[in-house]
């Protein structure tokens, strides 16, 4: 029972298909965070998106975040949080805090 | 993630072998395992057995490991109307589905579009399939000479799941059958019948939605399971 495969299978495609593809994994969670690590969110330049890396409160935040990585090449960490005062921009409503690893499909 | 690398797991995927992507958080630089000697491997292989995806720390240095194990394989006895409701839901689970079903008006694939049909009798293609630890059984067919064989079989196996449809009756009649093949309770008590969660399903696709509610149940350790 693995998402996360067809997830990566739908990122490559894309890939394929010419789109710059960025892909978002969960890779730490602490409390009520909805999706659990491992948890994957395909996001291309044109906006395309599969996957998620939450209930739907942060994937604006991360879909941003991997247009940068887009531009520079440059894998990012993020964290999410209620320490965190982005978490309340962006809606972590859960409560829950999640680290997401962003990077680009090259 | 490098062309390199995402063709390596394909490649690992296609060939259903388990293996655990670790990324070096600091630098995201990556390594498909098991590597031999690697001072990851023990992480890793706790990730695939546990199939979850965890942050470890090795030598002062995070790294994400996530585990791409083969999907878990569910082998449903019966190419009955049950089934035909049943493989896509299980499909969209993302589980292998295979179809083992000997009577030819039932195991079409006309009825049973883009899965794994077994025209063998059942004894002969469990013994082909070797269910294992994540192998799922459920017999459908009601028929004896055609559920009793799997069951055996699937008794004889690691199968994390074994599942029987049938009434109550249907079900004390088949563990008696069972008994007399030298199972004792302790085996039986595997089996679940009348299977699936009681939701009060009714028609063949809420029956298959019990069913399989009860299978991710076992299969996530739910306490209701």
């Amino acid at each position: 029972m693995s998402e996360t495969a067809d997830i990566l299978t739908q990122a490559a495609h894309w890939r394929t298909e010419g789109e710059e593809v960025a892909l978002a994994t969960v890779t730490q969670t602490w409390g009520s965070s909805p999706r659990p690590a491992g948890s994957q969110l395909a996001v291309t330049r044109s906006g395309r998106m599969a996957g998620s890396v939450s209930g739907g409160c942060i994937e604006g935040a991360v879909a941003e975040a991997a247009m940068m990585t887009l531009d520079s090449g440059t894998p990012q960490l993020l964290d999410f949080g209620i320490t965190d005062e982005r978490a309340w921009e962006v809606g972590l409503a859960c409560g829950g805090k999640l680290k997401v690893f962003v990077e680009k499909l090259a | 993630m490098t062309p390199e690398t995402l063709a390596a797991l394909a490649a690992a995927r296609e060939a259903k072998r388990p293996v655990v992507l670790a990324t070096r958080l600091a630098t995201g630089e990556q390594l498909l395992l098991p590597i031999e000697g690697s001072p990851l491997t023990e992480a890793a292989d706790r990730a695939l057995l546990r199939d979850e995806a965890a942050t470890v720390s090795v030598g002062n240095e995070e790294w994400f490991l996530h585990p791409y194990s083969p999907p878990v394989r569910l082998i449903v006895v019966g190419a009955v109307h049950i089934a035909q409701a049943l493989v896509p839901m299980a499909a969209h689970l993302g589980v292998e589905v295979i179809v083992i079903d000997p009577r030819r008006s039932f195991a079409t694939s006309e009825r049973f579009p883009n899965v794994t049909l077994n025209g063998e009798w059942p004894d002969d293609a469990m013994d082909a399939l070797r269910p294992d630890s994540r192998t799922a059984v459920i017999t459908l067919t009601h028929d004896p000479k055609l559920d009793d064989p799997a069951l055996d079989r699937a008794l004889k196996s690691d199968a994390f799941y074994i599942g029987s449809l049938g009434s109550r009756k249907t079900h004390a009649s088949r563990l008696a059958r069972l008994r007399a093949l030298g199972h004792d309770d302790a085996a039986l008590s595997r089996i679940r019948g009348p299977v699936g969660l009681n939701i009060g399903a009714v028609t063949a696709p809420e029956i298959a939605l019990s069913i399989l509610a009860e299978f991710v149940a076992v299969r996530r350790n739910a306490q209701s399971g």
